[in-house]
Order: structure tokens, then C-alpha cells, then sequence
């Protein structure tokens, strides 16, 4: 059965990991932009990242026969730094015509700082002028309930944007309630240890009706797993799912929220 | 709006008991092994024993208060991020 990728930092995975990919129906791949594991030292830096998933990445997954699209910001981790971040904020426009940007993203929170808080609400701002979808990243373990609470506080200063163009990202049990009631789409993510498990995933997908949620392995340099999507997938079987429920996850709802970006085109 | 179908039903013991028996088991024997050590007073092994008594709850919400149990449960941001990284549990 084939699914979508929606969330997945390729550059950080090697072609063995798109050959897999590809033989377990993944049929398009978002590459949001993200921390590198380390800080950068200037925006000359995001630039040739910027390059790198806009231009280099699509070519390397077209060879698996793998769509692939990005987003583009500077990830929460580096927003201490305001003149970094600015100067990078700044060179986003520049890249937001190309042909497989679907908007800003993962944005976000990571420690609930003011700076970080600040830096969400100006890549808003550019989200806002040039009517772009949202990608947005929640903090992690201790720090999500809080961040997400200030992450939805703040969206609502941003009415232009509207909660159906924005996907909160990594929301656990005690989060998801407060994203998908306030009208936003959430993303569950499937990690190994630190986020979701494919038994968790499937719980709160029943718990909402599996509507306006999709799942992602937010696969990157550290522990993850590129097959995660497909692995849950089979969970679902096990499970007592539906072909047709599954695809509703795994394939229509990535579509409906994307398919709000004219550029995105689902594989045929 | 597409209309939700519900899983057909399935025998979630069979599926998911020894699983999670083997998860259990493996949270008692690191409590052991931290308070043999003299480790158990760290504050996330604290988390974990506190956020363990929740799984007497009689509803069906135990993993949402277990992670409500770990989170910090402040409203104001921080002035400025101390770290990059998380600990999994709430240090007071």
C-alpha cells in the first residue's frame, strides 16, 4: 500500500534508507527544515541548506521514484541568536518560489524561550505576508504541554492564518486534544523513545476519528526510523483497520493538507 | 468529510499483554537497579515512580496524566533557554 512521508530529513539519511523507503510504497517524502545537530555559524550556512532541499535532495529522491517537497525556516534550537535568525529569516523569500517549497517549517518552540517565542512569531509573520502554509514543531518531553499552549496563544495573534493551514507537529496524549480543538491539523510522530509508538499513534487516531491528523517518522541523524509510516501501517492491520482507513491516514489526509499549497501534486 | 469506520474488533490482550508485561517488568527492574546503586533519589527517577502510581487510575486517561506528570506545568516562557536539549521529566 502506498503512503506519503510527511515529515522526514532526508539529508541526514542515506540512499539505502530511500531504496526502503521506496519498496514500502512511500510515494513522496516533506523534508521540513530543521537543526543540523550542531549551531550554524552564519545565515551564508541555512543558505546552502536551503539549496541543499530545495534543489540538490528532490533530484536524489526522483531517483527512487520519490516525490519530494520541503519547508523552510531556522529551527527554534538556533533562536537564541536573533541576529542569526533574522538574517536568515530574511533570506527566506528568496527560496519560497521554488517549485517544491509548501511553506515555513518546522517552526516552533523548543525550551519555551522569549527569543524563541519571538522568532516563531516573525517566521508567522513571513507565513502571514506571503500566504504560506505552517509547519510547526513542538518542544520535546518535558517542555511540550507548556510550548504547546504558548505555540497556539500565539497563532491566534496571526487571524490571517487560518488553523486549517497550520499542522502542529509531535503531539503526545496530552497534547493533541488542545491542537485539533482549536482547529489546527496535529502530527503524530513515530519515534522510538522519545515521542510516539505505532500502539500510542493508533490510540489517539481512534480516540479523533483519524480526522485532520497525519503521521510522520520525522526520520533525522538521530534515533528514528525511516519506516516507521509503514510500519504503523501494519499495526493498523494488526489492529482490525480498514485498507480503506489506513489510506485515509496514510495517504488522503497528508494530501489534504499539503493539496492547500498549489504546488503539491499527489503522486499518481 | 470523510466518515470514520471503526477498527473491526480485535483481541487487544492477545495483540499487546506480553508487550507490555515486558515493558513493566523492565521499569521494575530499573527502579531496582538505580536503588541498589543509591541512585534513586534523581529527580527523573522520582518522575518515574510517581508518574507509576498512575497506573491505578480507573479511566482510560493513564497515559495522558502520566505525561501531564512529567511536563512542566508553567504558563510563562523562560527568559532564556538554559539548554538545547530535554531530560524527559520536570525538575522543580
Amino acid at each position: 500500500m502506498n503512503y506519503i512521508e510527511p515529515h522526514g530529513h532526508m539529508v541526514s539519511r542515506t540512499t539505502d534508507d530511500y531504496e526502503r523507503m521506496a519498496l514500502a510504497g512511500c510515494r513522496a517524502i516533506c523534508e521540513p527544515a530543521f537543526w543540523a545537530g550542531f549551531d550554524r555559524a552564519s545565515a551564508q550556512g541555512f543558505y546552502d541548506y536551503f539549496r541543499q532541499i530545495t534543489e540538490y535532495e528532490p533530484k536524489r529522491a526522483a531517483k527512487f521514484g520519490v516525490a519530494h517537497y520541503c519547508w523552510l525556516c531556522i529551527n527554534p534550537k538556533e533562536a537564541e541568536d536573533l541576529k542569526l535568525a533574522e538574517e536568515v529569516i530574511g533570506i527566506i523569500p528568496e527560496f519560497l518560489g521554488k517549485p517544491g517549497v509548501l511553506g515555513i517549517g518546522e517552526i516552533g518552540l523548543n525550551k519555551n524561550s522569549r527569543n524563541e517565542l519571538r522568532i516563531f512569531e516573525r517566521h508567522l509573520q513571513v507565513a502571514q505576508d506571503h500566504g504560506q502554509l505552517v509547519l510547526v514543531h513542538t518542544p520535546h518531553l518535558e517542555d511540550k504541554l507548556k510550548g504547546t499552549r504558548l505555540i497556539v496563544e500565539a497563532l491566534k495573534n496571526f487571524p490571517a492564518i487560518r488553523p486549517e493551514r497550520v499542522i502542529i507537529d509531535h503531539v503526545e496524549e496530552h497534547t493533541i486534544d488542545h491542537v485539533l480543538d482549536h482547529g489546527f491539523w496535529a502530527g503524530i510522530t513515530l519515534y522510538p523513545e522519545s515521542k510516539c509508538t505505532p500502539h500510542r499513534a493508533i490510540d489517539m487516531l481512534e480516540q479523533r476519528k483519524a480526522a485532520r491528523i497525519w503521521m510522520n517518522s520525522a526520520c533525522d541523524w538521530g534515533v528514528s526510523d525511516p519506516l516507521a509510516v509503514p510500519k504503523t501501517m501494519q499495526a493498523m492491520r494488526q489492529r482490525g483497520w480498514s485498507r480503506e482507513m489506513i489510506q485515509r491516514v496514510a495517504w488522503e489526509n497528508p494530501v489534504a493538507f499539503m493539496r492547500q499549497c498549489p504546488k503539491f501534486q499527489p503522486p499518481a | 468529510m470523510n466518515t470514520w469506520t471503526p477498527p473491526n474488533p480485535v483481541n487487544l490482550a492477545d495483540l499487546g499483554f506480553m508487550d507490555a508485561r515486558s515493558k513493566l517488568i523492565d521499569l521494575a527492574a530499573f527502579l531496582d537497579r538505580v536503588q541498589r546503586a543509591g541512585q534513586d533519589d534523581d529527580f527523573r527517577v522520582q518522575a518515574l515512580k510517581k508518574a507509576a502510581g498512575l497506573l491505578s487510575l480507573d479511566q482510560p486517561t493513564r497515559a495522558r496524566e502520566v505525561l501531564l506528570s512529567f511536563s512542566d506545568p508553567g504558563a510563562e516562557p523562560v527568559e532564556k533557554a538554559a539548554m538545547q536539549g530535554a531530560l524527559g521529566a520536570f525538575k522543580v
